[in-house]
């Protein structure tokens, strides 16, 4: 009833092309900006802001990232980690040779590097496809991780290994290193990630998107209909890693504040996989849905237990959700393997016939 | 400058071969502790061959299987049992764990594409990971090695004006492992089940036509793969502790499969060797002027510049592909 889009005509070709054709989700989507920018800083606890959605969008961008590549080219990849991990060192070495460039400029120039580098491991896509692929970026994965904890240069030498955050600000706001606040780091993080998620919408309908989703849906024939893989698959492998680099980046400077090599480990990569699967392959609102689900769950599950009034171990309750998040994906893979966003598409249909379930659309 | 790339080539081309053939007792030790891991990882290998060839599924989740067998033997064992009544207990539990990954996994998943599958045995590793952990404790166990009977101890070999040392359970893994793969050799090709499991990997339509039961032969075949991690997990536990630690190493056998071939058993046993040995040879004579800890990463990029060059693995089938 409310969701219904009878009466929207398209008058120009450019309304028929629009991002958004239909009214009531231009509403929804400036009402979910509304209260991202302004209601969530106003009232969201610094807990609320520091730990729950500034690791949410991060994740969410590299969740994207994933996503291009494997939900979008068909090119499954187990490295985000460490290509994660290219941007931040790679934002860190830029920061300290060029204190005085803002910071922002910075996080978007390391996610060059993850790309260069994204490319050069990218570069045996194009004799090898499937699980393959997934071990030549499991090459990648442990091979970074390697340099990241030998090659002193990275992290300057600190005796520790660690990469700190360095004060960085605009004017007199701090952007980022401990005095900054959790509300700036947030609203950069969230212009960022709502910029880049245009972005990578409007790339993904357009001729470099869809030559990526015909390389994924059958190869030969993309390159019959004039698609070159080797331009294709490259592309893609850059596009991700860039994105992947720049969440990377935003992740140790504006979330964590100081990052060892295991923040880049191959658990993450995974964590990342389980978002793309759960939110939905081939979906760039899935990215956000299965970020948000795989963020918070762990600390919802971490609650539950004390508001029971039960008492648990930290790792007990970990172990727990391990279970529940591998059962989730089987069951998701299984039921819908396409994911929330296959089940929020689903919702919308039915919310567009509602209350004549029977009738065509 | 020619004088920095010819001191640069040596250190990268000559050094390392003198250093071998200057010291032969210890490059005889480095090679035999190559061989070792090396049976190691073919030992893993072999379970995901058995499971890829007979249903297509990349499973993920072997290395996980290893850790979570070792882990029940061990504590059933500390529960009072002895080491043989928990051995066979634990054959039980790796055999139900069988059943139910085909009921409630494989069934539901058939005909789906190869990442799919392989995503689900991800989940599955997440799974066990975290059962095994809430029942059994992550911190690291010690195997019952000498309560299974396994040698232990070490022998000296005088050769070459030094000694090189053989651990006995060592010898014991390498014998065990060649014991298995010819008993696997034997069943596939002598008995009834093996020769559905043949029929079966050649071509699942063809299989289900002649009457053999497909979900019956996953069952056997992820409960042989049990039965391979366990032995695995006995070994690898002996030489260390039994801790999930192991889960990563285990990654390591992807690399194998691709320099063997996803569906050879013999392909499963070289690569294994062979990436044991030229990461032991690498690590101990290439690794200093790398900086060290080479051996994460020397078998996956040996497998990726092996992809470049031989796609189809040493002993695997040519995938040819038509539109």
């Amino acid at each position: 009833m409310i969701y219904r889009e009878a009466g929207q005509y398209k008058t120009s070709y450019a309304s028929d092309q629009a991002l958004l054709p239909i009214r009531q989700d231009r509403i929804g989507l400036l009402l979910i900006l509304v209260i991202a920018f302004v209601i969530v800083p106003i009232f969201g606890s610094s807990f609320f802001l520091g730990s729950i959605m500034i690791p949410f969008l991060v994740f969410a961008l590299a969740a994207i990232g994933l996503n291009i590549l494997t939900g979008y080219a068909g090119q499954l990849s187990l490295g985000t980690g460490a290509f994660m991990g290219v941007g931040a060192y790679a934002c860190y070495k830029l920061t300290s040779y060029l204190p005085d460039v803002n910071i922002i400029v910075h996080v978007l120039v390391s996610g060059l590097f993850a790309a260069l580098i994204g490319v050069i491991f990218g570069l045996p896509s194009l004799r090898i496809k499937g699980l393959y692929l997934a071990i030549t970026t499991l090459a990648a994965q442990f091979f970074l991780e390697w340099c990241f904890i030998r090659i002193a240069w990275l992290y300057n030498h600190n005796d520790s290994g660690a990469i700190e955050v360095p004060r960085r600000y605009i004017g007199d706001l701090a952007l980022t290193g401990p005095t900054a606040t959790p509300v700036t780091r947030y609203l950069v993080i969230l212009s960022l990630v709502a910029i880049m998620t245009l972005v990578a919408a409007n790339v993904l309908r357009g001729r470099i998107g869809r030559s990526w989703m015909m390389i994924r849906d059958m190869d030969i024939a993309a390159e019959l209909m004039g698609i070159r893989p080797l331009r294709a698959k490259l592309s893609a492998f850059a596009f991700s890693s860039y994105y992947c680099g720049v969440a990377g980046a935003l992740m140790v400077f504006f979330w964590l504040g100081s990052a060892e090599v295991e923040a880049f480990d191959i658990n993450h990569s995974f964590l990342i996989l389980f978002m793309v699967i759960i939110g939905g392959m081939g979906s760039l609102a899935g990215c956000f849905m299965g970020a948000a689900f795989l963020w918070i769950l762990p600390i919802v599950i971490r609650f539950v237990p004390s508001v029971l009034g039960i008492d648990m171990l930290a790792a007990t309750t970990e172990h727990i959700s391990n279970i529940i998040i591998g059962a989730l994906i089987i069951f998701f893979l299984i039921v819908e393997p396409h994911g929330f966003a296959r089940l929020w598409q689903i919702g919308k249909e039915k919310l567009r016939t509602w209350p004549f379930p029977y009738a065509s659309s | 400058m020619l004088a920095i790339v010819i001191e640069w080539l040596n250190t990268l081309f000559v050094a390392p071969f003198v250093d071998m053939f200057s010291l032969p007792d210890f490059l005889l030790q480095v090679l035999w502790e190559g061989f070792v891991s090396g049976v190691l990882y073919a030992l893993i290998a072999l379970g995901f061959v058995l499971i890829f060839k007979a249903s297509g599924v990349f499973n993920f989740a072997q290395g996980i299987m290893v850790v979570f067998a070792a882990l029940v033997l061990v504590s059933l064992h500390a529960m009072g049992m002895p080491a043989w009544v928990a051995l066979a207990l634990t054959v039980g539990v790796m055999g139900i764990f069988a059943l139910v990954v085909e009921r409630v996994v494989l069934r539901k998943l058939v005909n789906q594409p190869d990442a799919i599958l392989l995503m689900a045995t991800i989940g599955l590793t997440l799974v066990v990971k975290g059962a095994g952990q809430l029942f059994f404790g992550g911190e690291p166990k010690s195997m019952i090695t000498e309560e299974l009977g396994l040698p232990t101890g070490s022998s000296d070999w005088e050769v070459f004006d030094g000694i090189v040392i053989f651990q006995h359970i060592d010898i014991a893994a390498a014998v065990i492992a060649i014991l298995m793969v010819a008993s696997l050799g034997v069943f596939f090709s002598k008995t009834r089940i093996g020769r559905a499991l043949r029929a079966v990997a050649d071509d699942h339509q063809a299989a289900l036509s002649v009457g053999i039961s497909l979900n019956q032969i996953w069952a056997i075949v992820w409960f042989a793969a049990g039965i391979v991690a366990l032995v695995t997990g006995i070994m690898w536990g002996a030489r260390s502790d039994v801790s999930f630690a192991l889960e990563i190493i285990a990654l390591k056998a992807l690399a194998v499969l691709i320099l063997g071939g996803f569906t050879s058993i013999p392909g499963a046993i070289v690569g294994g060797l062979l990436v044991g040995i030229s990461e032991k040879l690498f690590e101990v004579y290439w690794g200093p002027i790398f900086g060290g800890g080479v051996e994460a990463w020397f078998a996956y990029v040996l497998a990726l510049v092996f992809l470049l060059f031989r796609p189809q693995g040493l002993f695997g089938e040519r995938i040819i592909e038509r539109v």
